[in-house]
């Protein structure tokens, strides 16, 4: 029998090592997987590289995480928000390695990495800053600026409904990055509010099939990142 | 010379918008748009974090934390609104098939450069979110800004100094002064703001300016 609900957040984070590609789902405040974060500081892994497209505010979730100094880097579009103080105080101690990427470009490596594809080319930052060093290609006339894809060891993703199967849905503009995430990575470890039996999803509204799902936790009060 | 208000320039740009028009708004003075588009035209935003149909702001205390937009603003959904996730938001930013994006600048340059992303200080920790994917991707890129900086600088330049947030996107610029075509022969004053004349608004600007000989005062 299929059944990827696991018992505790310990089982969700078994096997997790030092060194390890994470991917974190949610914008802003919506979707950010809050437990799932506190899960694996928790667990403990170190030498992190941290895929998100925020860097937190206040000092909870994701910002904790920054804020343990487990994390080396961070692959992000938009650290400096309002309340980002544990990204800017790690980022100035010179603690915290940045790399920033736009976020459509984000989004579309982890997408050629769960896609089997190995690399893109964009015209999105050609020309800027964000391509410097990049190998780039004119093609019909336009300068495009070739992309590789990003890999997760683990995905940490927010979902609403889950069964045992992994298939997910989300609440709202909560989706944002977890679909693509979940596909991205090794493990895609996920946080459900509810936990439904196998078929009471109906099939053509599954938003991510289970096959890209590998541990399903049950976080039935789950906290909205930001909230005090 | 003050020219239009902030209300004013994003209700100048907001009468340019067609019926059926699919359109992003950058963070800043274009949020304001939604508030002007003339009736009887049904408009469609899009919000990068992944809808399409964005409404209203919700009443105080009536939002839903999980609907927010690129601001990380409260948002409400219109009727026939549909949510995706990020990937094929930004496929459809970046595969051209996002009408329009009004952004806010920093600086354009004549030929249509856009820098809105950062000022080149080293002490502040980048930030660039979907900036270079809207500039670099949508079918149009209008942007809406001040004339001038705080201390009287053009933002309308010859070459951008700050860094850029992609070449030659930009066609068409409102500010508080006048709306400016960005055109293969240059720069073409279509409308002047009341009370400005065309002298004065090539001394508040970086680059030359033509004067299109059927200018008019901008109407809003």
């Amino acid at each position: 029998m299929i059944d990827k609900i696991v018992k505790s957040m310990a089982d969700a984070f078994a096997g997790v090592k030092d060194g390890s590609v994470v991917l974190v789902s949610g914008f802003g405040n919506a979707g950010i997987p809050v437990e799932l974060i506190d899960g694996l500081i928790e667990q403990g892994a170190r030498d992190l590289t941290v895929v998100s497209n925020n860097a937190g505010s206040g000092r909870t979730d994701l910002a904790r995480l920054l804020g343990t100094g487990r994390v080396r880097k961070l692959v992000c579009s938009y650290p400096r928000t309002s309340g980002s103080v544990v990204f800017e105080e790690m980022y100035s101690a010179g603690k915290l390695e940045l790399e920033l990427v736009p976020q459509g470009t984000l989004s579309e490596r982890m997408r050629a990495a769960a896609a089997g594809i190995g690399g893109f080319y964009t015209p999105t930052a050609a020309g800027t800053k964000l391509a410097e060093g990049k190998e780039t290609r004119e093609i019909d006339g336009r300068e495009y600026v070739l992309e590789k894809p990003l890999k997760g060891d683990l995905a940490l993703v927010k979902a609403e409904r889950a069964d045992r199967w992994g298939n997910l849905t989300y609440r709202l503009a909560a989706r944002n990055f977890g679909p693509t995430m979940a596909a991205a990575a090794d493990i895609a470890v996920v946080q459900a509010r509810e936990i439904v039996e196998l078929g009471a999803i109906e099939p053509e509204l599954v938003v991510t099939p289970g096959i890209f799902v590998d541990r399903v936790v049950h976080v039935p009060n789950p906290k909205q990142a930001g909230a005090p | 010379m003050k020219g239009l208000s902030r209300d004013d320039i994003a209700r100048r740009a907001a009468a340019d918008l067609w019926d059926g028009a699919v359109v992003n708004l950058g963070i800043g003075l274009p949020t304001l748009v939604a508030n002007f588009v003339p009736a009887g035209r049904e408009i469609v935003y899009h919000s990068e974090n992944g809808v399409l149909g964005v409404g209203p702001t919700p009443a105080e205390g009536k939002g839903d934390p999980d609907l927010i937009n690129a601001s990380k603003a409260l948002i409400t959904l219109m009727p026939g609104a549909s949510i995706f996730h990020h990937t094929d938001s930004f496929l459809m930013i970046r595969g051209g098939h996002i009408d329009l994006a009004l952004l806010g600048g920093m600086q354009v340059s004549f030929e249509g450069d856009l820098a809105n992303w950062s000022t080149g200080d080293e002490k502040m920790p980048p930030a660039v979110g979907g900036a270079m994917d809207l500039a670099a991707g949508a079918r149009g890129v209008h942007v809406l800004m001040e004339h001038t900086t705080k201390d009287g600088s053009p933002k309308i330049v010859e070459r951008c100094t700050y860094p850029i947030t992609a070449k030659k996107v930009v066609k068409r610029i409102y500010t508080n002064l006048a709306v400016i075509d960005v055109t293969p022969s240059g720069l073409v004053a279509r409308e002047l703001a009341p009370g400005v004349d065309f002298p004065d608004l090539q001394s508040k600007t970086g680059a030359k300016l033509d004067l299109a000989n059927d200018w008019r005062p901008i109407s809003v």
